[in-house]
């Protein structure tokens, strides 16, 4: 292989990771504050695919993808505050709402998005950082989405915000030890609906991504599991911020991993290389999985690990 | 001016539904003062402090504090108030450091919290508190000991003026307890404290109490100052009249007397272990080829320094831990402790910390006690129902004889005390005819009635013919049950003595030899 084929295929999945990985980081990122707070939400999937459809809708009718950039994280939070409501009521089990608001969460955007498979929406712009390199190749790789930034400030601030801020470890303490913080008096369960909430409006980013950037368009087929895989990504992440964005990234290069190669002329097999992200899922469940041990940074009072 | 507080507490009272769990109890704390709570399991204690705490609310009674009446309707107002609780069962945040753990107790905390700042401070406190912890160790590594500490220390930063401690203890060694409780009086003492402390331990109330109260079944039954009490007294309040047919003294006395020797020839080993070698938690050896043999009609007493591989070993007896090379016989065939070699074999066991190893927490009393038979009649129907009358049936009538409390088979089991939850389970493992019996550290946290009763149940399950195996980090309490003793050390078997030749000073030897 030369060594521009390579170097095409590195450019190809750096930039992929980042195209791709984006709305994973976003979405885990949502996922991780909810779990954080002890809570698990696989409704996320439903939130995301509604954030697309709601994003990308808001942004052909008002002009303005901001407006629908905005919508998507509102939508994402109602249905985030749906699922913290609800699970805190007595008897409700959270992974099973959870699943119930994924395949609600879908349905209602496969049935409202109908009217906005065609037209085309305004798109979120794209910041051009590599624009004084030559290589064409950089150059496309490094135009980079104003999504990205924001979520990697979004992960240093959690990660500083977690430790060093009242809401964060009031959120670590009620996801950790609920007993703990009902002692000392903390609200567990208005904790628990804002970080649902909150987790919500990141993933109802991490849909408008999709719809308003990367592929940028509204299909029913857009989401492809992503939200769910979040939930993986997390645990791989060891609930931590900046994990999430390693994270986020090696889940992006995989995804991009089909059509990286597919630039340097590999195109048998495409498809399966498109799976490459779920197989990572199922490797990192396997490897991260200890019978005899619980992972370390574990929320104590997740319903996944207790 | 003392900032110690004063409590008062007037006629207070709380009901579970039929069941009165607290009538009419008043009680004074002077400030500066230990004020000792005592009761057996289930009188009421946790109930009252509950209360006092707002944890739980109080159906009727008033409490004043200084004098004046006050209204504590969650823990925040008796935060608020200088009343502070050291729980039983730890609540510190295991995920989290102990600065983050002392730092979230004030409940006052700055949105942006400047840890360069709150460090200094915490240091600053921690060199003037009576025990030293480090600041920024996870909790989830202290030992039992430390978290306790760390409990108190959580109250003293707080500044609190009343500690209520529950079963202080519990978890720690005898020199800890002594520390501990000899600085929470000195500086009660001092006029910096008072502190309302419920326990079982008479030795801790009689060194460290100025007065004490004394519950059963939620009624007030006693109340003075420890230079009047005597051990003696303390039993009789404890216990109250004899109910019919027992007494305290009756029940020791019965659990010494039903020592009888075993018949000789009857020394077939009903429980084999052979070179038996078990992992631990993090994957580590734990259990090195360890072989021995409880015959039936033998108790043999596993003693050992906590940590030393007892737990790993009865856990793979028991089923709970897969075995790493070696062989476990019972009446001479291979055993793997499956539910069909346990209930043809009849090994039944006892395993430490039962509310968690033994029992689901969530399910009922009736619902525990069933789990050895649910799948079978009378409780098992034709097609494979379950008779949930027959489950309730069969509560009723074990509750009753192993006297359970509150005596409500619908309970859930978590909501039982400590003792209680061990009686649940005896009532599970010894209604029926009991071939091998494994017991690990079966009086752990319990009170001395229970203590009693519970040891009676091992020594009657031993004099029926049963091959018993208790683990227990308490040698007293083995040097008094047992009739053979074994040591363990760093997961072997060192030292094996008779009961009758049995010495306490070399026993110890053994167990602490390379420490």
């Amino acid at each position: 292989m030369s060594e521009a084929v390579v170097s095409t295929l590195a450019i190809g999945m750096i930039g992929g990771a980042i195209r791709v990985g984006t709305p994973y980081l976003f979405v885990s990122l949502g996922e991780c504050i909810t779990e954080k707070g002890g809570r698990v939400n696989l409704g996320l999937e439903g939130i995301l695919v509604m954030g697309a459809m709601s994003g990308y809708a808001l942004s052909y009718l008002s002009g303005s993808p901001w407006i629908g950039l905005l919508c998507a994280a509102a939508m994402g939070l109602c249905m985030g505050l749906l699922h913290g409501l609800i699970c805190s009521l007595p008897r409700v089990n959270d992974i099973a709402f959870g699943i119930g608001l994924m395949l609600l969460g879908t349905g209602l955007a496969f049935f409202l998005g109908k009217g906005f498979i065609q037209p085309q929406a305004p798109q979120l712009p794209a910041l051009s950082l590599g624009s004084f390199i030559a290589d064409p190749r950089w150059r496309s790789a490094l135009s980079i989405n104003a999504l990205f930034p924001i979520g990697v400030l979004l992960s240093l601030l959690l990660h500083w915000g977690l430790r060093s801020t009242r809401p964060g470890l009031a959120l670590r303490l009620v996801g950790d030890h609920e007993g703990t913080a009902r002692a000392l008096g903390y609200p567990v369960a208005t904790v628990r609906i804002i970080a649902t909430a909150v987790g919500g409006a990141f993933a109802g980013v991490g849909g408008a991504y999709l719809s308003l950037c990367y592929p940028g368009s509204w299909s029913e087929g857009l989401s492809s599991g992503q939200g769910i895989m979040a939930v993986a990504l997390v645990i791989f992440a060891r609930w931590r911020p900046l994990g999430c964005l390693a994270a986020a990234m090696l889940f992006g290069a995989a995804g991009a991993l089909g059509p990286a190669l597919q630039s340097i002329g590999i195109s048998s097999g495409y498809h399966l290389f498109n799976a490459a992200p779920y197989a990572l899922t199922l490797a990192i469940m396997i490897a991260s999985c200890r019978p005899r041990q619980t992972l370390g940074g574990t929320p104590g009072e997740l319903s996944l690990t207790r | 001016m003392s900032r110690a507080l004063a409590l008062e507490v007037i006629a207070a009272g709380k009901s579970f539904g039929a069941f009165r769990a607290l009538d009419e109890v008043s009680l004074r704390v002077k400030p500066g003062s230990v004020h000792a709570l005592l009761g057996e399991n289930g009188a009421g204690k946790s109930t009252l402090v509950k209360g006092l705490i707002g944890y739980q609310s109080l159906d009727q009674g008033q409490v004043m504090v200084d004098g004046r009446e006050v209204e504590i309707a969650h823990p925040r107002a008796a935060q608020k108030l200088g009343i502070g609780m050291v729980y039983q069962h730890f609540t510190v945040a295991p995920g989290l450091s102990v600065a983050e753990n002392l730092l979230l107790a004030t409940g006052k905390l700055p949105l942006h919290i400047r840890w360069g700042r709150v460090r200094a401070e915490l240091s600053a406190f921690m060199d003037g508190a009576p025990f030293k912890l480090a600041l920024d160790a996870p909790v989830s590594g202290l030992s039992a000991g430390e978290k306790q500490k760390l409990e108190i220390l959580k109250q003293l930063y707080l500044q609190q003026r009343l500690l209520i401690l529950d079963e202080p203890t519990s978890v720690l060694t005898v020199q800890e307890a002594d520390e501990v409780l000899g600085l929470l009086r000195d500086m009660a003492h001092r006029g910096e404290i008072s502190v309302l402390m419920i326990t079982h331990k008479f030795g801790e109330v009689l060194a460290y109490a100025d007065e004490v109260t004394v519950l059963r079944r939620g009624r007030l039954v006693a109340q003075a100052p420890v230079a009047e009490a005597t051990h003696d007294k303390l039993a009789r309040w404890i216990m109250g009249e004899p109910e019919a047919g027992e007494s305290a003294e009756a029940l020791l006395d019965d659990a010494a007397t039903r020592r009888l020797p075993r018949a000789p020839g009857s020394r077939e080993a009903r429980l084999e272990v052979d070179r038996l070698s078990v992992l631990d938690d993090r994957g580590l050896p734990r259990v090195h080829e360890v072989s021995l043999a409880v015959h039936g009609g033998e108790l043999v007493g596993l003693a050992g320094i906590a940590g030393n591989g007892q737990r790993e070993l009865i856990e793979a007896l028991s089923g709970q831990r897969s075995v790493l090379g070696g062989a476990i016989r019972v009446d001479g065939l291979p055993y793997a402790a499956t539910r069909a070699q346990m209930r043809e074999r009849r090994v039944f066991s006892l395993p430490e910390e039962p509310l968690y190893r033994g029992c689901v927490g969530k399910l009922s009393v009736a619902e525990n006690i069933a789990l050895r038979n649910f799948d079978q009649a009378p409780i098992r129907r034709l097609g494979g129902l379950v008779s949930y009358r027959a489950i309730r049936a069969q509560a009723q009538a074990r509750i009753a004889a192993f006297k359970v409390r509150p005596p409500l088979p619908q309970r859930a089991m978590a909501s039982l005390s400590g003792g209680n939850v061990q009686r649940a389970v005896l009532a599970r493992e010894l209604s029926e005819p009991v071939n091998v019996l494994i017991a690990a550290n079966p009086v752990f946290g319990l009170d001395f009635r229970a203590v009693a009763d519970i040891h009676a149940r091992l020594l009657a399950a031993r004099n029926a013919g049963a091959a018993v195996l208790v683990a227990s980090d308490d040698l007293d309490e083995l040097l008094q049950l047992a009739d053979r003793l074994l040591v363990i050390r760093n997961g072997r078997i060192v030292y094996e003595v008779d009961a009758a030749s049995a010495d306490r000073a070399v026993i110890g030897g053994h167990m602490a030899a390379g420490h």
